[in-house]
């Protein structure tokens, strides 16, 4: 509970200090410093749950799935704050943003850090929603920080588009608490996940049905699921880079986490019915519209970041497809992607950050010649890609591979849009990434400072994923999967 | 239905969330600006009344407070800012009629229908009460929506946003007498943070546009021509 208390805390006390601090020499270390408490006490808290098997309390619920998506979180919020202290000190000497930028920058790095570790540890409902419009708000200035006529209307767009969806998963939300009060009477548990999930098989199903729906559009718009994915891109391509890494790697999971435990609550109230899997057709639906759609978009992009948001969409396509799918081994390949999506996609945006301050522009078509100029960035790029895209030794290929088998087992026939959209986005990606990497570097192209620890760290924890994972980690996953399915996998 | 087999209050309550409904509907074509902020305050007002027949109704006394917050915070406060706001930008004057009236008020009732279709087989026949507010405040939930598609003035926008936001609550008080009040307070909270930023951003687009017609916020396309 003590190490719950200072994951919560550590975050939210940073936002505030980092708020009023003025000298900005210390902000960016302040931030990391921050970031690594939360980390460690993620990590404690993990070995608690690990040995306890629940943390519970005041309306907080730890359990092996959540606290697997804790660490995570923590996790990339310290590399990327370490990779953020440099690069926006870079962006500020450059002067596109003013000291006041860069305190925004730095508190609203950890009020959105706070936000995404509330919603993932709290067991009521209603603050989940309160937590993920939260993260909304913390992110919303940070897209127009550089305050360029496409970044205002970026950020314009993601509020408003993520508040209308936002809003239809509260109505969502009063729904499955008006399923709640004919069930539990006490006003005060009935939003609680924990109570509502001992007795989901009396919630009335015509009430969670319609539920579901609200909660699916409004949720899967922060997860990036098309056709409401329309902010996505503009958002991670008008923005800060450490504020793509984090979005991309962290928040869009948040968001699908919310989603699987609505759908296990669903799936409760529904067992009986006509449509027993109505939640899980839903997601598997809208999850292979997004994964196929943004890789056919990956093709047309000229944007270097917004070519990697559209993969981001893929990728949680694909992941929404698995939880969808359900049963054990999907939800186990599907919790994996989870986990090498966000070590790989943070470390491509990393990258990226590095290969625009490079070249000067976000243009694919002006970015030439990275492995010539600086072979790190080039490399990384590359076999972040390469990683990225599915290719063996690399974790993402586990996973992919984990979930394709579970498919074919259980949904034979949809197996043929997987693979052709798996081809379909690599070739996408590859046909952007060569010239990018191998072509003739433009005369007077210079390295930049650049600090590669980050992304070194995660490619290489993915490889190592790839080749073996660590016992303690499948142990983990499997209880995780046997949270989620009722079942184990090993 | 027969709503005189209802007694008194749920009666009131229902006619409270019927002009609920009108409102949202007023709000979608006025073209006055300042009136249309009116017209919210209205709603907002409206809506408090509703929590405070409820809390008669079902003596919780936590939405007495509920009630007191919404007054303050959807009557008042935000319409205030709102007036500031405009006032500081100069829009006081502004007036923007709807470009196809006929055809967004069909909308608009085919939505009301709509979401008493959708809410029809939710309840048995008995709660022809709860039937009634939920319906009305999806309509109205869906009609902010609609304000935000068709109008392109990011005040008027703002507006249909919240609108949205009163729809829900609407939900919230009439059908399960209220959210916890954690959960209550939390979304008043991120409701007024999203206000506060909301004002930052007109400031912003009118620095970025020379006008708040977010029509022309369209730069960013599929296709990009050239990165910055």
């Amino acid at each position: 509970m003590n190490a719950l208390l200072v994951v919560l805390l550590s975050p939210l006390v940073g936002a505030i200090v980092l708020a009023l601090l003025r000298p900005l020499r210390w902000a960016g270390w302040l931030n990391v410093g921050v970031s690594a408490v939360s980390l460690a006490a993620a990590i404690m808290l993990s070995w608690t749950v690990g040995t306890v098997g629940e943390v519970a309390g005041f309306t907080f619920r730890v359990d092996a799935f959540n606290v697997y998506l804790v660490a995570l979180t923590t996790f990339v919020g310290l590399t990327t704050s370490i990779f953020s202290r440099p690069y926006m000190r870079h962006v500020c000497e450059t002067g596109k943003i003013g000291n006041r930028g860069m305190r925004i920058y730095h508190s609203m790095y950890q009020a959105f850090m706070f936000t995404m570790l509330l919603s993932l540890t709290t067991d009521n409902l209603g603050v989940l929603w309160v937590a993920v419009e939260g993260a909304t708000l913390a992110t919303v200035l940070l897209v127009s920080l550089y305050r360029t006529p496409e970044a205002v209307e970026a950020a314009w767009k993601y509020f408003i588009l993520c508040g209308v969806g936002i809003a239809l998963a509260l109505f969502g939300t009063v729904l499955t608490y008006f399923a709640a009060q004919q069930v539990i009477s006490d006003p005060e548990t009935g939003l609680l996940w924990s109570a509502l999930y001992q007795r989901s098989g009396e919630l009335d199903a015509v009430v969670m049905r319609l539920a579901f729906v609200f909660l699916l559009v409004g949720y899967g718009t922060k997860v990036g699921l098309v056709p409401m994915h329309q902010w996505l891109p503009d958002a991670h391509s008008e923005g800060p880079t450490p504020m793509s890494a984090v979005l991309s790697g962290l928040l869009l999971n948040v968001a699908l986490y919310a989603l699987i435990r609505l759908k296990m609550l669903v799936d409760g109230s529904l067992a009986g019915t006509d449509t027993p899997h109505l939640a899980g057709q839903l997601m598997m639906g809208f999850g292979l519209v997004s994964f196929l759609t943004a890789g056919l978009f990956l093709h047309r992009q000229r944007d270097i970041k917004r070519m990697f948001s559209y993969s981001s969409i893929e990728h949680m396509g694909l992941m929404t497809f698995g939880f969808g799918l359900g049963g054990p081994l999907a939800t186990f390949g599907a919790l994996l992607h989870m986990l090498v999506h966000s070590f790989t996609k943070s470390a491509i945006f990393v990258t990226v950050g590095h290969a625009a301050h490079i070249a000067g522009t976000q243009s694919i078509d002006h970015i030439r010649g990275l492995i010539r100029t600086q072979p790190a960035v080039g490399w990384s790029l590359l076999i972040g890609v390469v990683a990225i895209a599915g290719f063996p030794p690399f974790g993402v290929f586990t996973s992919e591979f984990l979930l394709l088998t579970a498919t074919m087992q259980a949904q034979p026939w949809f197996t043929i849009p997987l693979l052709t959209g798996l081809v379909v986005a690599f070739a996408g990606l590859f046909r952007h990434l060569h010239p990018m990497v191998y072509g003739a570097a433009p005369p007077g192209q210079r390295p930049v400072a650049a600090n590669m620890l980050p992304v070194l760290t995660h490619l290489g924890l993915v490889l190592w994923l790839g080749l073996s994972i660590p016992p303690f980690l499948t142990r983990w996953l499997d209880r995780a999967t046997e949270l989620i399915t009722g079942t184990h996998l090993l | 239905m027969i709503f005189t087999s209802l007694s008194l209050l749920p009666q009131l309550v229902l006619m409270l969330a019927a002009l609920v409904l009108l409102t949202s509907f007023a709000l979608l074509s006025q073209a006055r600006l300042v009136s249309a902020i009116h017209v919210f305050a209205w709603q907002g007002a409206l809506v408090a009344a509703v929590t405070v027949v409820v809390a008669m109704t079902s003596h919780s006394h936590h939405l007495y407070f509920s009630g007191a917050l919404t007054l303050l915070l959807k009557a008042l406060l935000i319409p205030w800012m709102l007036h500031r706001l405009t006032r500081r930008l100069e829009l006081d004057r502004h007036v923007e009629s709807l470009g196809r009236p006929a055809l967004t008020m069909m909308a608009a009732v085919a939505l009301v229908v709509f979401s008493y279709w959708l809410v029809l087989p939710m309840i048995q026949q008995e709660q022809i009460f709860t039937r009634n507010i939920i319906a009305i405040s999806l309509a109205v939930l869906l009609i902010g929506l609609l304000t935000m598609v068709f109008r392109q003035q990011a005040v008027i926008q703002v507006l249909g946003f919240m609108s949205m936001e009163n729809g829900l609550f609407l939900a919230a008080v009439s059908a399960t007498s209220g959210m916890p009040m954690v959960v209550e307070l939390g979304v008043a909270f991120d409701v007024l943070v999203a206000m506060v930023l909301f004002g930052v951003f007109f400031f912003q687009i009118r620095e970025s546009i020379d006008s708040l017609d977010v029509d022309r916020l369209n730069r960013l396309t599929e296709t990009l021509e050239d990165g910055k």
